[in-house]
């Protein structure tokens, strides 16, 4: 079976278009981070409470607001899972808080309330509590997660391509991590530990797409020396086409069974992952090779090490 | 040729057969996280500076008394800081007694400088010793919260020092129910002390010091106490000497027992040390009051009658059965050398661990068949290759967790789930390439081993590009990030041996039987 026979596009042609798409994509979402006040940080790097209620009636999320309004700070109350009997309560670190000392003393407050608040029987299935000192270490460890997983990317990249690929590939990469998080905020998802999890796993798994093509360029140069570089690059996105739909196709059936199945805990990166398999594969057939060609006609010196190296394989 | 493809499928079947053995039974082979087993993850931040505090307090104290033993008077000896002391006016004669002095008794962990006035000294903690002391808190710390958590009962905890920060204590309790008696068991800073009343109980303060003409005398404290009437919160209280007379470094045992009156109580027994000094206090203060204090606040205040010579002695007040069980445990396990703070409290309730499991088992099996029946529609009997090189890639992972004792997390399970799609991954590339071969009119042997070894250089690019990824994740991650990591990294590893080494395999049992030259036909 086969769906494609023989697929001849011209991807390249639409590198423009798709640039701008995405810069679009990106700049509005920017601009909604940035007039919702900053990213949509769980309490993983916020700091805070949060308070997983299970009750035994069907509750509804107004009945449990209505139970905390006395509450200070920003309380958010959410339906948790698809039967309506389990319910979320988030507070936000209060101001001026140096310890995890007050985030009991907030949890027992929201616990105190939801109980005496006429909603039945209820208890309490999960709980988190970051402290400011912990959720700053865990936004560190984050940011440090990310870019040095970049780096080393890039590096290595650069060793096995030639530069201006390193940075197509980076810069498809840090395409497919920006529309992921314009995604999360415009879907309501908060950038918890999970999801910074599935955003590196889409690091890996957009440099893995894009080294195929490039894999694939690297051959074509030496089988078609007197094309272009678009035609060879053109060619090289069309040859890996089939392999980079059906690869992305299963991968994303594979993720589907977890969004839907894995349950409401694991929602958030089962979301990341289908979004950063779909920009991937995206950002791999329009980006990477769209960027490698706009540098290499820059800066292209003929022959590069790597080529060199091919050639006397 | 064919011995060559038999090595291959002995080395295949070993390897499956290692992995299973490795993991088998999963229940106990394979550890689960507090996110799928239920419990609480605790992180704590070890006050050293109140470690440092008492220890310059001490330090101040102890010379002070070492002064008088040495005739030297001096007008003061007071801690000016967290890792200073000042002494003031030393008398010019005796300055070189002083300083000999000081060099016995202090100058190994505080450096001595001259002070802001004439016949005043700064002594200053030594950075060094300040820096042991710190890490000395955290070690003792740790090591008192593991006595309390082993008497608690809890299967496998973790107390382990944390983060960067070095004052850091993560404390992780799985299955554990209830969850606010272990923290305030943890945390508990009770302290025993047992000091000698001077006056009281009296119940306000300035009765106690008016022969004092309302001063607290500098060898002295007050110290509230209870009434000792069940449901009372009314305090006492006492004039007590500042130095104890046993503390918690004296206790060998303690244990929950019931008084006269049938009210629980705590008996506690004196090591040989707390036993001389305890049969030297009495005897020389027969007719006196003994406070016991715990917390600071005093629980009773008996007489003593004669000179205490037994290591049996017992705390009563008004407590709760539940209160001396604990109240025990924490004398037992000795004390805190700081007061702990909670930093960070992750609570996972069983049912919602047990729940995430099955949903991830669910998702990663019906992931599976999706990905097995679009390959057998996709790539015909190829399919079959590919389902068993990405089920012997989840095989040898479960091996390779078990192995290692690695913690299965729920993002762990999602790491299953893409070590699926990185194997279909690396079979689709495989796959088209051998059909792009097969296109250009090549026999199907050919085919094959044109398609992986051209094939081989990108699964390489691909794996080690993931790799750099999962080991930078598991670098800077924490718990189930890490679990993430663990399963994304040895999946990558796994797969490149099950799509490369052992779906050729598969490939060349299929060629193998076929006569050489009718096999241009190849099911893909």
């Amino acid at each position: 079976m086969r769906f494609i026979k023989e697929p001849n596009f011209n991807f390249i042609k639409w590198r423009w278009h798709a640039i701008v798409l995405s810069l679009v994509i990106i700049g509005a979402g920017i601009a909604t981070i940035v007039a919702r006040g900053g990213l949509p940080l769980g309490v993983d790097f916020s700091g805070g409470t949060l308070v997983l209620f299970e009750f035994a009636q069907p509750t509804p999320e107004d009945a449990v607001r209505n139970a905390l309004r006395n509450l200070s700070g920003d309380v958010v109350v959410q339906q948790y899972g698809q039967g309506n009997s389990q319910i979320m309560v988030r507070v936000p670190l209060p101001a001026g808080a140096e310890s995890g000392a007050t985030l009991e003393e907030q949890a027992n407050l929201i616990e105190t309330a939801v109980r005496t608040g006429n909603l039945g029987e209820v208890k309490v299935i999960s709980r988190d509590l970051v402290g400011p000192v912990i959720g700053e270490d865990l936004k560190q460890k984050g940011i440090w997660a990310t870019l040095t997983a970049l780096g080393g990317i890039l590096l290595y990249i650069g060793f096995r391509f030639r530069f201006s690929f390193a940075v197509g590939a980076i810069a498809a990469t840090m395409h497919d991590l920006l529309v992921t998080v314009v995604m999360l905020t415009w879907f309501g998802y908060d950038l918890s530990l999970n999801t910074i999890a599935a955003l590196l796993t889409i690091t890996g798994y957009s440099v893995n797409d894009t080294i195929v093509v490039f894999d694939r360029v690297r051959e074509n140069q030496r089988l078609m020396r007197k094309e272009s570089l678009e035609t060879i690059v053109n060619k090289s996105v069309n040859q890996t086409l089939a392999r980079t739909i059906i690869t992305a196709g299963t991968t994303f059936l594979a993720v589907v069974a977890l969004f839907l199945l894995g349950g409401e805990v694991l929602r958030g990166l089962s979301f990341t992952l289908l979004v950063g398999i779909v920009t991937g594969t995206y950002s791999t057939v329009f980006i990477a090779a769209a960027i490698a060609i706009i540098l290499s006609k820059r800066s292209a010196p003929p022959v590069t090490q790597a080529q060199a190296r091919a050639k006397r394989a | 040729m064919h011995k060559n493809l038999r090595w291959k499928i002995l080395a295949i079947v070993v390897t499956t057969g290692v992995a299973v053995w490795a993991f088998m039974p999963p229940s106990e082979k394979i550890k689960l996280g507090l996110d799928l087993k239920g419990g609480v993850h605790l992180v704590y931040k070890v006050e050293t500076d109140e470690a440092i505090k008492v220890e310059t307090e001490t330090t101040a104290e102890q010379f002070n008394e070492a002064l008088k033993g040495a005739g030297v008077t001096v007008a003061s000896v007071r801690p000016t800081g967290l890792t200073e002391f000042l002494v003031e006016g030393v008398p010019p004669a005796n300055d070189q007694q002083f300083r000999q002095t000081a060099d016995q008794q202090v100058s190994l962990s505080f450096d001595r400088d001259s002070g802001p006035s004439g016949g005043s000294y700064v002594f200053r903690m030594k950075p060094n010793i300040e820096r042991n002391r710190r890490t000395e808190a955290v070690t003792q710390a740790i090591q008192t919260i593991d006595r309390r958590v082993n008497e608690l009962g809890v299967s496998e905890p973790t107390i382990a020092p944390y983060g960067t920060t070095g004052n850091q204590i993560v404390v992780q309790l799985p299955g554990v129910s209830d969850v606010a008696r272990a923290k305030s068991l943890i945390r508990s800073t009770s302290q025993l002390e047992i000091k000698l009343v001077e006056a009281g109980p009296v119940s306000d303060q300035q009765t106690l010091l008016q022969p004092y003409n309302g001063q607290v005398p500098p060898d002295m404290e007050v110290v509230p106490g209870v009434s000792g009437v069940a449901g009372d919160t009314t305090r006492l209280f006492y004039l007590v000497r500042r130095v104890s007379a046993i503390t918690g470094r004296d206790l060998r045992n303690a244990r929950p027992t019931i008084d006269e009156l049938n009210l629980p109580a705590v008996s506690f027994t004196l090591n040989s040390e707390g036993v001389s000094k305890f049969s030297r206090v009495t005897g020389e203060n027969v007719g006196r009051q003994l406070a016991i204090i715990l917390d600071g606040l005093v629980q009773s205040a008996p007489v003593i009658e004669s000179r205490i010579s037994q290591p049996e002695a017992r705390i009563t007040g008004s407590f709760t059965t539940q209160e001396v069980t604990d109240l025990s445990l924490i004398l037992r396990s000795g004390a805190l050398p700081a007061s702990l703070t909670l930093e960070e409290q992750r609570e996972v309730g069983p049912s919602l661990g047990a729940d995430s499991v099955r949903a991830g088992v669910t998702a990663s099996l019906v992931g599976l068949l999706l990905v097995t029946l679009f390959m057998l529609v996709y790539y015909k009997l190829a399919g079959i290759n590919a389902f068993v090189s990405i089920g012997l890639n989840l095989i040898i992972l479960l091996g390779f967790m078990a192995y290692l004792g690695a913690v299965m997390t729920l993002p762990g399970i999602a790491g299953f789930i893409l070590t699926i799609g990185m194997g279909v991954d690396s079979n689709v590339l495989i796959f088209e390439r051998i059909r792009e071969e097969l296109a250009t009119n090549k026999g199907a042997r050919q085919a094959v081993n044109a398609g992986f070894n051209r094939v081989f250089i990108t699964i390489v690019d691909t794996h080690v590009s993931s790799l750099i990824a999962a080991a930078f994740l598991f670098q800077f991650g924490t718990g189930p990030i890490r679990g993430f990591a663990t399963t994304l990294f040895f999946g990558l590893i796994a797969n490149v041996f099950t799509a490369v080494f052992v779906s050729r395999t598969l490939f060349e049992v299929i060629l193998s039987r076929r006569p050489a030259g009718s096999a241009q036909q190849l099911s893909i």
